[in-house]
């Protein structure tokens, strides 16, 4: 196999990257598909037949299966093995979040607080000593960890938040006031790491022990979902920390808040395809016995329509997930995890992947969002009804959209993160621009139709580029440093990179499986593919046109139109019997069976 | 203690079975993979005499180069090596062909005891321990539920639920055993515990490495020859029977199998 390429953050949008560059669901090593199946195994055989359970809290039941998945390595994949880790690579870690929840709500808030949030900041940032004392114990189960940042008065903009820590007269602790809102885990976690103001400006990461005096927590939000979690908020009242348990430097807390929330975004990501898998496959079996006019509802256009589309966004779901696994794997090469600044190390290497994170983040968000949606849409009346596994799962689904980071947040970090790249010199981001402006002026479009298979996707995602580089490139020229301030715009242009990002990550994956297989054994990826490009496509055309006319009139508006008419031509394939294609191979299984493991 | 465990590759148990076009055989394609549950005991128990008597667990499959996926979990499990036979001539085998190749595998190893499986959930022919104990000419107990070696690992003891009671049976070692559903909970790979599979050895034989010519195995060293496969009749959909109250369901329930049904 050829060599995997480490590409820059944001380098996807200048650069076309070969299909044996990325990383793809059908390159799993065989040590993957086994941890992979035994993190299934373990959700088949310890949750699901708890799901009823679970369904309510159940703090017991929910610490004592965390202490099993524990016991087989599950919660510490990222945790380095001289802590008790199971140090593995991250497209492992992510195959163990997908695999492992088995759509259960609850039991996936407390699993991934464990391994996400409440647990990283410890390995990226703790001293020697703090990972000792607490990395084996939160790999084990032992201990329950739990992240508390939000205050309420200070959601999204959680670096202002007012939790005071005060230095004794001795020196040796910190006194700690304040309250923490929503916080998952609350209810029964042994470890806080939460941030307050040392000298009222200083914003500073704390681990603190759920057992020291002054804490108390508050009565159980009533959720909308997630009903099997915890979360309530977490007062401290004059809680004495000792100056080692200092998470990061005092005074940058902010550096371990947003990079943890930043690293965490990828896992969310795959938990949203492990969700969407499971939900389909119940769906599909639904409409299968579902006989209405004499036949199965899975028989009708319109209910095939549902189920290919959801199988055509789970395949570029997961395309991006494992992409950018496979992406943070290379960057994370050479790094010695039992090396003492190995945690700082790998935060630097990450967040450089901010940008790629916080797409993987939204749009695995809004695929589940949709598919849960659809779901009960197939299930119709009897999905509406309490008991039924997807009603849960609609209302489960919806905090994916705010939590992490709002999906908004993410949005404007998405243009951020690429300005930040080009400002520092890191991306070539106006040498891109230019030469596009340069390309549009000699373009003449060719007049004949690509023959090849998925040449014309190819050429439609490098034009999708050089549109997203023109929008870019006028709302940068227009706003210059003050782009932030206009949201829409910002957000239209996160949104056409999303899109980029999402065809071109589906296109490579399936030339890579084309060309390794063959046309026969690729022809749902490739029918997926086409599918999604050929919609992206036109969302892409859109958008940029909703840029150039937020920011252009008259004659120059009339000037960028015309340009991007040149990239935007292509003509529409049948989608309705690709679609149709598609739903017709997953039907008879009952399950997405686009990926083998 | 040397234990020794013959493990097979079977279908997932919830895979829909497809007749391959030549009626005699399942389409593979598509299906997915597991260890056979029943030999799944087997590794677990093997496993379980390792921990208290010490000594090595060796895995022996037969089949194409997928069964290495299955060894490979049973090394993850705790297993410490593994053996597959991989032959094109072994296709066609029937239980005796397996066997053969099984014992002479076997006879150039040092063992104490043998877990197989009662049978495979494939064929469910359940035969191939008996065979292969009577090959290597050494006592079995089958369809075991209870597993005791004795503290100086020179007999073992082993349970099987007959009608209406247990049956104890008492064997010199080497023996062999086969593993019935409730000898034990098999426990689940760890992480690590995949990793450290992936460095433990796994050697490949081929039937001229195990001295053995291709009129042993195959479809012609085989007693036996599938004639054809035929997919079970379809079950006709259930009623369930109507009425407020169990005396109206009861007498509901006899109007149906008297009307209906006519068995009364």
């Amino acid at each position: 196999m050829a060599e995997l390429k480490l590409f820059k953050g944001g380098e996807f949008l200048i650069t076309d990257a070969l299909p044996e560059e990325v990383f793809t669901p059908e390159d799993f090593t065989n040590e993957q598909r086994l941890i992979a199946k035994s993190a299934e195994e373990f959700g088949l055989g310890e949750l699901a037949p708890r799901r009823d359970e679970l369904e309510e809290l159940n703090e017991e039941l929910l610490k004592s299966l965390l202490r099993s998945a524990g016991e087989l390595g599950l919660l510490s994949t990222d945790m380095p093995e001289i802590y008790g880790g199971s140090e593995l690579d991250k497209v492992s870690s992510v195959l163990v979040t997908e695999k492992i929840n088995q759509g259960i709500g609850g039991f996936l808030l407390a699993y991934g607080v464990q391994t996400g949030i409440g647990s990283l900041p410890i390995v990226f940032f703790g001293t020697p000593e703090q990972k000792k004392k607490y990395l084996p114990k939160l790999a084990s189960g032992e201990m329950i960890g739990a992240y508390a940042l939000t205050e309420s008065a200070h959601g999204s903009d959680a670096l202002t938040a007012e939790t005071t820590a005060v230095l004794s007269e001795d020196g040796k602790y910190y006194i700690v006031n304040g309250q923490k809102q929503f916080i998952s885990n609350a209810g029964f976690c042994d470890l806080i790491l939460t941030y307050a103001q040392v000298d009222g400006t200083q914003f500073t990461g704390f681990i603190i022990e759920r057992k020291w005096d002054g804490i108390s927590v508050d009565e159980e939000e009533k959720k909308m979902g997630m009903h099997g979690g915890s979360t309530r908020s977490i007062i401290f009242q004059d809680v004495k920390v000792p100056v080692e348990n200092v998470l990061g430097e005092v005074g940058r807390g902010h550096i371990v808040a947003l990079n943890t929330l930043n690293i965490g975004r990828y896992k969310l990501g795959a938990a949203t395809v492990g969700v969407c898998k499971f939900l389909i496959a119940d769906a599909i079996k639904y409409a299968k016995t579902r006989i209405q006019f004499g036949r199965p509802i899975s028989q009708f256009g319109l209910i095939k329509h549902k189920i290919a589309e959801m199988v055509i966004k789970i395949y570029v779901n997961e395309s991006i997930g494992y992409r950018i696994a496979g992406l943070l794997d290379l960057a994370l090469q050479g790094i010695d995890p039992s090396s003492e600044n190995a945690g700082k190390k790998t935060g630097e290497a990450l967040r450089k992947y901010a940008l790629e994170c916080s797409i993987n983040k939204v749009f695995g968000s809004e695929v589940l969002d949709y598919t849960v949606d659809e779901c009960v849409q197939i299930m119709g009346g009897y999905g509406y009804i309490q008991d039924n596994l997807i009603e849960s799962a609609y209302r489960d689904s919806r905090i994916n959209r705010i939590w992490e980071g709002t999906n908004e947040i993410n949005r404007l970090l998405i243009v951020d993160r690429l300005m930040k790249a080009s400002m520092k010199g890191e991306l070539p981001l106006l040498d891109a621009v230019k030469a596009v402006m340069e390309d549009l002026m000699s373009y003449r479009p060719s007049m004949s139709e690509e023959e090849g298979l998925l040449e014309k996707e190819q050429k439609m995602v490098a034009h999708a580029k050089k549109m997203g580089l023109l929008a870019a490139g006028a709302a940068t020229k227009k706003y210059m440093d003050k782009l932030a301030n206009e949201q829409e715009v910002v957000a239209l242009i996160a949104d056409i990179i999303i899109e980029i990002f999402a065809m071109e990550s589906a296109l490579l994956r399936a030339r890579k499986k084309f060309q390794k297989d063959g046309e026969e054994k690729s022809k749902i990826h490739i029918a997926a593919t086409r599918v999604y490009i050929n919609d992206s496509f036109q969302r892409v055309d859109i958008m940029t046109k909703q840029v150039f006319a937020a920011i252009s009139e008259g004659e120059e508006l009339r000037t960028q139109l015309m340009g991007l008419k040149k990239f935007a031509r292509f003509t529409p394939i049948n989608t309705i019997a690709l679609r149709r294609e598609i739903a017709d191979s997953v039907i008879p299984v009952a399950r997405y069976n686009l990926t083998k493991i | 203690m040397n234990i020794l465990v013959c493990l097979k590759q079977v279908p997932d148990t919830e895979t829909q079975i497809k007749i391959a076009p030549d009626g005699m055989s399942i389409a593979t394609e598509n299906i997915k993979w597991i260890i056979n549950p029943y030999d799944e005991y087997a590794v677990e128990e093997a496993l379980r005499i390792k921990e208290k008597f010490g000594g090595e667990v060796t895995i022996i499959g037969v089949g194409p180069k997928r069964v290495t996926e299955s060894i490979r979990t049973a090394l993850a499990m705790g297993a410490d090596k593994g053996i597959l036979v991989d032959d094109p001539a072994i296709t066609g085998s029937d239980s005796l062909g397996i066997a053969r190749i099984l014992s002479a595998v076997i006879k150039d190893l040092d063992y104490d005891i043998i877990l197989c499986g009662k049978q495979g959930v494939d064929d469910d022919y359940g035969i191939v321990g008996s065979i292969l104990a009577e090959l290597l000419g050494i006592p079995q107990i089958s369809v075991v539920i209870k597993v005791e070696v004795s503290e100086d690992a020179s007999t073992v003891k082993a349970h099987r639920e007959v009608e209406g009671g247990t049956l104890v049976i008492e064997s010199a070692l080497p023996a062999l055993i086969t593993a019935q559903k409730g000898l034990n909970e098999p426990r689940y790979a760890s992480l690590p515990g995949i990793m450290k599979a992936k460095k433990k050895p796994l050697d490949a034989k081929t039937i001229a490495d195990l001295g053995l010519d291709a009129s042993q195995v195959g479809e012609n060293g085989a007693k036996i020859k599938i004639k054809q496969i035929t997919p079970p009749e379809e079950r006709k959909a259930g009623k369930i029977v109507e009425g407020e109250t169990p005396q109206e369901m009861a007498a509901n329930l006899t109007r149906l199998l008297h009307e209906e049904a006519k068995v009364i």
